[in-house]
């Protein structure tokens, strides 16, 4: 059974909460409609369709659109080989959705990484703080609308941060240059 | 047999003695035995693995062992990104080194934060503790960590080392 037919087997079983499967080099990505339903989708991908592995949880902030946040998760079967992505979307004032940790224990880590850097809250979670900053830290570094040098912050006894010399800007290197030179890492604008 | 050292000693005419100064008795004894506490924190930690193993054998000089507690050590050798969230540990560490100690900034990161200019990264070692020797590199050669080690002796040869002990006994007489 492939990806492909475990995505329709989801689809048939969801309906109108799933997306038609998409597919891109290769992969297959199915969109959920309904964040809340994210715990149920897996684990009837784990239970039924031996998606037992969970490669990953990611997110993704849309700057500006609304929902702003899209959590990404990505499965695969180690007995079948098959992967497997699904997409749900959560909106900023909401900013929660159910916690996946009753399906895989792997998600532990994983959601407390994306509370840490986006802020996005996991319901049902045991122990949802920082993992990567530390407990107290008044930021979520990975937004877009927080600055690469990082802002000044003070937690006496505990660390401290201030923005870091960025000379200028990131200095990037653009992929597929003809050569080094043009491949060269400098202050790049977005239209070049 | 005659013996030609800088401490200037004529074997053949003044037998087994050598005269001296303290000063310069005493740095001899702690650079030649400077016992490296190595804060490894990243990719600089390999090499300063391989400089003390066999190929680049850092015990020729003297750091026989790479004591992992600080009160037993003389240099801290930080090899390796310094985070925010690691810079109180590597701090306290610090501060429980006892007198005489030397620290050595290893690599791009230690020294200035390296090509992390970011959110999470402490800019440079010395933001937090009083660094000796910077060592430039990404990761510096294991022959770079003993040049250092060798700037950081003849740093050592120079300090005063019996005028700080006579000023601190003074001040304990007190």
């Amino acid at each position: 059974m492939s990806s492909l037919e475990s995505a329709q087997k989801i689809k048939a079983k969801f309906g109108d909460l799933i997306s038609e499967p998409m597919e891109f080099r290769g992969e297959i990505t199915v969109k959920l409609a309904d964040a809340e339903q994210i715990a149920a989708v897996c684990d009837f991908a784990k239970r039924q369709l031996g998606f037992d592995y969970l490669v990953d949880i990611s997110s993704v902030d849309n700057c500006g659109d609304d929902p702003r946040w899209m959590v990404v998760y990505h499965l695969r079967g180690l007995k079948h080989g098959n992967e497997l992505r699904i997409e749900t979307n959560v909106s900023e004032e909401k900013s929660e959705l159910p916690s996946v940790l009753p399906v895989w224990r792997t998600a532990n880590w994983h959601e407390r990484e994306i509370y840490d850097m986006m802020g996005i809250r996991f319901s049902g979670h045991p122990d949802l703080r920082r993992i990567l900053m530390w407990e107290g830290y008044p930021y979520f570094p990975l937004r877009k609308d927080f600055p690469l040098a990082g802002k000044p912050s003070d937690l006496p006894g505990v660390a401290f941060t201030k923005p870091a010399p960025l000379e200028g800007g990131p200095f990037v290197t653009v992929a597929g240059g003809k050569d080094s030179i043009s491949r060269e890492p400098r202050v790049r604008t977005p239209e070049e | 047999m005659r013996t030609e050292t800088e401490i200037g000693y004529n074997s053949k005419i003044e037998g087994d003695v050598i005269v001296t100064r303290v000063d310069a008795a005493l740095n001899w004894f702690r650079k030649n035995s400077v016992w490296p506490m190595p804060m490894g924190l990243a990719c600089c930690a390999i090499e300063l693995m391989a400089a003390g193993a066999s190929r680049f054998d850092i015990s020729r000089f003297g750091s026989e062992v790479m004591r992992f507690s600080p009160r037993q050590s003389d240099c801290m050798i930080v090899a390796g990104t310094v985070t925010y969230k690691m810079a109180g540990a590597v701090k306290r560490i610090y501060d429980q080194m006892p007198e005489p100690r030397w620290v050595i900034a290893m690599g791009a990161c230690a020294s200035t934060g390296g090509m992390y200019r970011s959110y999470a990264v402490l800019q440079g070692v010395d933001n937090i503790i009083p660094v000796d020797i910077y060592i430039s590199g990404c990761p510096p050669r294991p022959e770079a960590v003993l040049d250092a080690l060798m700037k950081l002796q003849a740093k050592i040869s120079t300090q005063p080392v019996l005028e700080n002990l006579m000023a601190v006994r003074s001040l304990q007489h007190h």
